[in-house]
Parts: C-alpha cells; structure tokens; sequence
C-alpha cells in the first residue's frame, strides 16, 4: 500500500513523500516501514507501542484511533504530524 | 576532559531549541568560528564531547513532535548517525501502563576506564545507558523499575513546566559503579552498585513545599562534581547554592554568602577543573513569581575561591543595564586551560566567554535560538 509521509521524516525515506509498505494492521505496516527506513516507527510510535502525542494516521482519509486499526493492500494510509507549537 | 595537549584547540557545544551549533578556537582562544547549524529545527538538550577519545560527539535531539532520538559523529559534525535503539523505558506488561522518554535532556560520558559507555537522563526522570559510544541504549532498571520510582519523582503536580528531568548524571573518577543524579524534581541519588540500587542524599538541602518526610520536597537543579577532589560536590538547587564534602552525608547552604540583593537562585554552576575551592553560578531573579531572569536586568556570573565562604561579582563586559536573560542548567561550562576559561550561554542566544576565569567577559555569539546547553571540548 502506498504510505504519506510527513517532511519531519523525510530524512529517512530519502524525501520521498510517499512510500511503499505492507501490513494488514498500522501496526504491521509501521514495522514494514521501519524495516525499509530503519529508526522511523520510534519517532511517531513510542515504547509502549502507543501513537505519540500530535501523531495522527489516517486511512483513506479517516483518521485511526489506534495502530490496531486493520488496512489492506488498496488503502492509501497517511502519517501527519502537527507542526503546533513555537 | 582529556589532558590538554600543548596546542590543542576549545571547543564549545552549543544545544539550541532550534538546533547546535559549534564554536572551535586555536589554543589562545582569540578567533572563534562558528559552525551550524546542525539539526536545524531540532531541539538539542545536550551536545557533548566525549573527553576520553576526543572525536565521539553525542547530541540529544527532538524533532517538532517526533519521539526523541540520540545522533552521534566522530567528526565533529560533518556526519551524524543516528542511534540504531534510541534511549527508552521498558515496555510494561500487557494490560499495563508503561512511560515513554519524551525527551532525552542529558548525556554523560562514562568512567575514562569505560570506554563506549554513556549516560543519558530523560525526561520523565529516567536513567539509560549505552555501552556502545551512544549506537543503542538501555534503561537502567535499578533506577527506571525500581517500586520506589513513584515516591522519588512524586505525582504530576512535582513536575516541571516541560516534564520532570533527570540530570547531572555524575560519576566517581575512583570508581565506575558509584554514580550520582539530579532529579528535577526529586532531589538527589547515590549509587554504589552501577546503578542497581539508589539513596536519597539531601540531607541539608532547603525544600520547595513542607512535606512531613524530608526526603520529599527536593529539586536541586544542577549538581557539579570536582574532578580532582570527587568528594567534594557542589549543587545550585531550586532553594540556594550548597556543597558537600563526602563521606558527610549532610549539603552546607554556601550561597547564603551571596549578596543579599542578588540571592542564591539560578539554574547553571560550573566548577575550576583543577582547583576544589573555585566555582561558578549564574544568579537569576527568584522573587515573588520566580521571573527566571538576571536580577534587576543586571546579569553577572559569581565566582567563590573559597569553597563558597565569599563570593565575588563577575559582570566586566556584561550588558550593564536591561538584560533579562538568564543561563539554563546545562549552559554553563568551564575549559581545562590555563587560566581557565568560562562559558554561558542564554536564553536570549548569546553565548559568552571569558579566557581569565571570569575576570572579564566577551560575546562570542549573538542572535541564536534559545540556548540549552553549552560544554566544552578538546579538538
């Protein structure tokens, strides 16, 4: 499935702003990406395998509740984060 | 820090709220250039140079709201590589409700015996340690699991503005497994186990609220061990400057000789790499609302040559007038030159110096974010 990364991440896709990955859960897919860009899942997922604070996914264009959240291989998944704050 | 060599350059590591930057001087300390930024963007909580090969720079970064990372560069910064396994607490049984590190906010390299050994403290407080130069981490769980955790760090309402924060993770030149931290809040620990097993060591120490257990209450905000002299330990804490002269177990209130119009408040201190007597603080304004800046906009660093009995006012060169900056914990630091020469950097973005052991002062920087951390290294 195709992933949208947000630019914070850039510097581990290389600047490509989207992305192949695979998964029938976020979960899966975040590991799937953090094995085709190594270090990228801890920056959004933390230890406790939770989405971090102002880290939102989206699948179609609605946004998960959590990485449980099933996907398939025609969903389009996006991974915004805020760029609140000063 | 290593032993200086004959010509061997300072240089100074600044962390900024958006970013690092380096300055780098020959030996005299005449000419600065400065280098950066690094990690534009990134708040950096600490760069720090590893004293015991001189090349491995480690630096705490955070990206907007990404999780927190460690880089590391064994060229001064040409390249960065990031740590394969990032600082970060266990992961809690299933059901269970673990922390996350939001922000690592200091590193520490460890004893010169252990190479590849490091120190991180985190924010929530938490220990973690690299055995490898800072390529992956793991927390120390006498500290990170202990069941007194709770009680050392205390609830929400203990913590400060951006999250509670371990810091000035110090270790004993005599020997490797005796380790010391800061919690902020929390107070001060002892270890004498490498960290398996910790004591509360505040004896002495004013409170910030009156609890009925006086092991509750502490913040000390940063703690300086004298490299040559470890028995003697040196804190600027959230209710005044102290010192401690081990095996004592009990801090003495050495900032109540500071000028009664300045006080003893403030973040930063920093000591004489060779002589125990000889320390620095950056006093801010802590009346009424705690304004967090230099007292009467009139910023000067102050020096004791005798272990705290007098202090002398250092503000030659210092903006004389509306100046209402002040100097974080980490961002005050001292070279091994002689005389030595003393760093701050502040929360307006300048960072200072003074090559005559704060005699008089120069800027060697202006116009920077907000700065965190500034430290000192042989290049």
């Amino acid at each position: 499935m195709k992933v949208r990364i947000p630019s914070p991440l850039y510097g581990y896709t290389a600047k490509r702003a989207v992305v192949e990955a695979d998964g029938a859960t976020l979960e899966a897919v975040t590991r799937s990406l953090d094995r085709s860009f190594p270090g990228l899942r801890f920056r959004v997922v933390d230890e406790q395998d939770r989405i971090r604070p102002h880290i939102k996914f989206f699948v179609n264009g609605v946004q998960a509740a959590a990485l449980s959240a099933r996907v398939g291989p025609a969903d389009e998944v996006a991974i915004v984060q805020a760029f609140s704050g000063g | 820090m290593r032993k200086k060599s004959g010509r061997a350059g300072v240089a100074v590591l600044v962390g900024t709220r958006k970013g690092a930057f380096i300055l780098r001087a020959d030996a005299a300390r005449r000419r600065w250039r400065i280098e950066g930024p690094h990690f534009l963007g990134c708040i950096v909580h600490h760069l720090v140079l590893d004293p015991r090969d001189g090349r491995t720079l480690l630096a705490a970064c955070r990206t907007g709201h990404l999780g927190p990372t460690v880089y590391r560069s064994t060229n001064m910064g040409r390249t960065w590589t990031e740590a394969k396994r990032p600082p970060a607490f266990r992961k809690a049984a299933e059901g269970g409700k673990g922390r996350a590190v939001d922000h690592v906010f200091w590193l520490t390299p460890g004893h010169a015996a252990q190479k590849g050994v490091w120190y991180a403290g985190t924010s929530p407080q938490g220990l973690v340690r690299s055995d490898d130069s800072g390529a992956t981490w793991t927390g120390v769980g006498g500290f990170n699991d202990s069941p007194d955790l709770t009680k050392w760090v205390g609830g929400a309402q203990d913590l400060t503005p951006d999250g509670g924060k371990t810091h000035s993770v110090l270790v004993d030149p005599r020997d490797p497994a005796h380790l010391y931290l800061g919690l902020s809040a929390g107070g001060f620990f002892e270890s004498l186990d490498s960290g398996a097993s910790w004591r509360r060591l505040n004896k002495g120490c004013d409170r910030v609220f009156p609890s009925a257990d006086p092991d509750e209450g502490h913040d000390p905000h940063c703690v300086r061990l004298h490299p040559a002299a470890p028995d003697r330990l040196y804190m600027q804490n959230h209710c005044g400057i102290y010192r401690i002269d081990r095996p004592s177990d009990a801090w003495s209130r050495v900032g109540r000789r500071m000028p009664k119009a300045v006080g003893d408040i403030g973040f930063p201190m920093t000591l004489h790499p060779r002589d125990p007597d000889t320390a620095w603080v950056f006093p801010m304004d802590g009346g009424s609302v705690w304004p967090r800046v230099s007292p009467d906009g009139r910023p000067a660093a102050y020096r004791t040559r005798d272990g705290g009995r007098s202090w002398q006012r250092q503000d030659r060169g210092l903006p004389r007038e509306q100046a209402w900056f002040t100097v974080k914990r980490q961002a005050m630091c001292a070279d091994d030159a002689d005389p030595v020469g003393v760093y701050f950097g502040t929360t307006s973005g300048e960072v200072w110096a003074s090559s005559d052991e704060g005699a008089g002062w120069r800027c060697l920087a202006a116009h920077l974010p907000h700065i965190y951390s500034v430290e000192t290294g042989r290049v």
